[in-house]
């Protein structure tokens, strides 16, 4: 039967505060059916404040071929990265 | 009624409503690694999951009203037929899909309504295990709601093997609103649901959502009871065998 259904991703916020996170994909027939099967496959044990579905074919994701051309050309450039800051501890969850 | 048999009805009436969400708790348990696919499958055992805890709240209840060393475990385990006083609707075996769903559908409104009611319980243990029913309820609702349409207004095939399932079980569905003396005397007293005020709503409820899935309401020409006098259909006797044989054959046994 799952074969005939749509796939899903599945993000979920954890907390208030906190990002939604992808936890994982399902089969659903239609975005309100993937909604509660996100509530029963991974909030099962009080993991989230707030689900997100998003049908699977509607992500659009960079290919591994790309690698060089995206993210190389970053290398060479330390003074964009944030790693000589110290962070104070009660900044959480950077 | 004096306070000592007031406080014995409670305990009985709590015994019944433990017995309704053991029984349909089993019964959807039944589908664990049978459903039809994995996400309804989840989503099955989580809703047997919400009625065994609703039978293990009823049941602690009794236990502590009996006050006689019993637990929720002498309940569950170790009465026979004869003593459980579950509506029939729940012991009817799980069938295909779509009879458990339709099952599911017919108990949630009554479970629903039933649960809101009992909210205002002049008993406080029932008032919050029925606080905390109704949010399941009100979930579970929405899925086998949700199933009814799918299904009734889905193939030729899901369309008629619900509406079979929904001619199986609407002679059952009159037990729901029938109440003896133990359940007049509780709602006389503010403890207990007089379940016969639930019947306009529910009916009002099903025949929109039978129109919806494209079903025809059955004649109802025909109706069976007797699961709370301890009459019982052939299966619940199945399905206690399987349910209790550990302690049965290990009487006492812990793990």
């Amino acid at each position: 039967m799952s074969d005939h259904m749509k796939l899903f991703e599945v993000f979920i916020r954890s907390r208030r505060g906190l990002d939604h996170k992808h936890v994982g994909s399902l089969h659903a027939e239609d975005a309100q059916q993937a909604l509660e099967y996100a509530r029963d496959v991974y909030t099962r044990r009080s993991e989230g404040v707030s689900i997100w579905v998003v049908n699977s074919s509607d992500i659009v994701a960079s290919q591994e071929g790309d690698c060089e051309s995206f993210y190389d050309p970053l290398d060479d450039k330390p003074y964009r990265h944030a790693t000589h800051y110290q962070l104070p501890e009660e900044v959480n969850n950077m | 009624m004096s306070d000592s048999k007031l406080k014995e009805a409670t305990r009985q009436y709590a015994i019944r409503l433990g017995d309704d969400a053991l029984v349909l708790g089993h019964r959807l348990s039944e589908w664990c690694s049978n459903g039809p696919f994995l996400e309804e499958d989840l989503a099955l055992t989580n809703v047997a999951l919400d009625f065994i805890g609703r039978a293990r709240m009823f049941y602690s209840y009794a236990a502590e009203l009996a006050a006689d060393g019993s637990t929720e475990d002498t309940y569950a385990y170790t009465r026979d037929c004869r003593e459980f006083s579950n509506l029939l609707i729940h012991e009817l075996p799980r069938g295909d899909f779509a009879f458990s769903m339709a099952r599911q559908y017919l108990v949630d409104v009554y479970n629903l309504a039933y649960m809101e009611a009992l909210r205002t319980s002049a008993d406080g243990t029932l008032a919050a295990i029925a606080d905390k029913a109704v949010k399941e309820s009100r979930y579970h609702l929405r899925r086998s709601h949700d199933w009814m349409l799918r299904l009734g207004d889905g193939t030729d095939e899901s369309r008629q093997r619900l509406q079979r399932a929904v001619d199986e079980l609407w002679g059952y569905t009159p037990e729901l609103f029938a109440s003896d003396a133990l359940e007049q005397g509780l709602a006389d007293a503010g403890i207990g649901v007089d379940a016969a005020t639930l019947r306009a709503a529910w009916e009002q409820a099903v025949s929109a959502t039978l129109a919806e899935a494209t079903l025809q309401q059955p004649a109802g020409d025909w109706e069976v009871s007797g699961g709370r006098r301890g009459l019982h259909t052939e299966s619940l006797g199945h399905m206690l065998s399987e349910l209790q044989f550990m302690q049965r054959a290990y009487p006492g046994l812990q793990w």
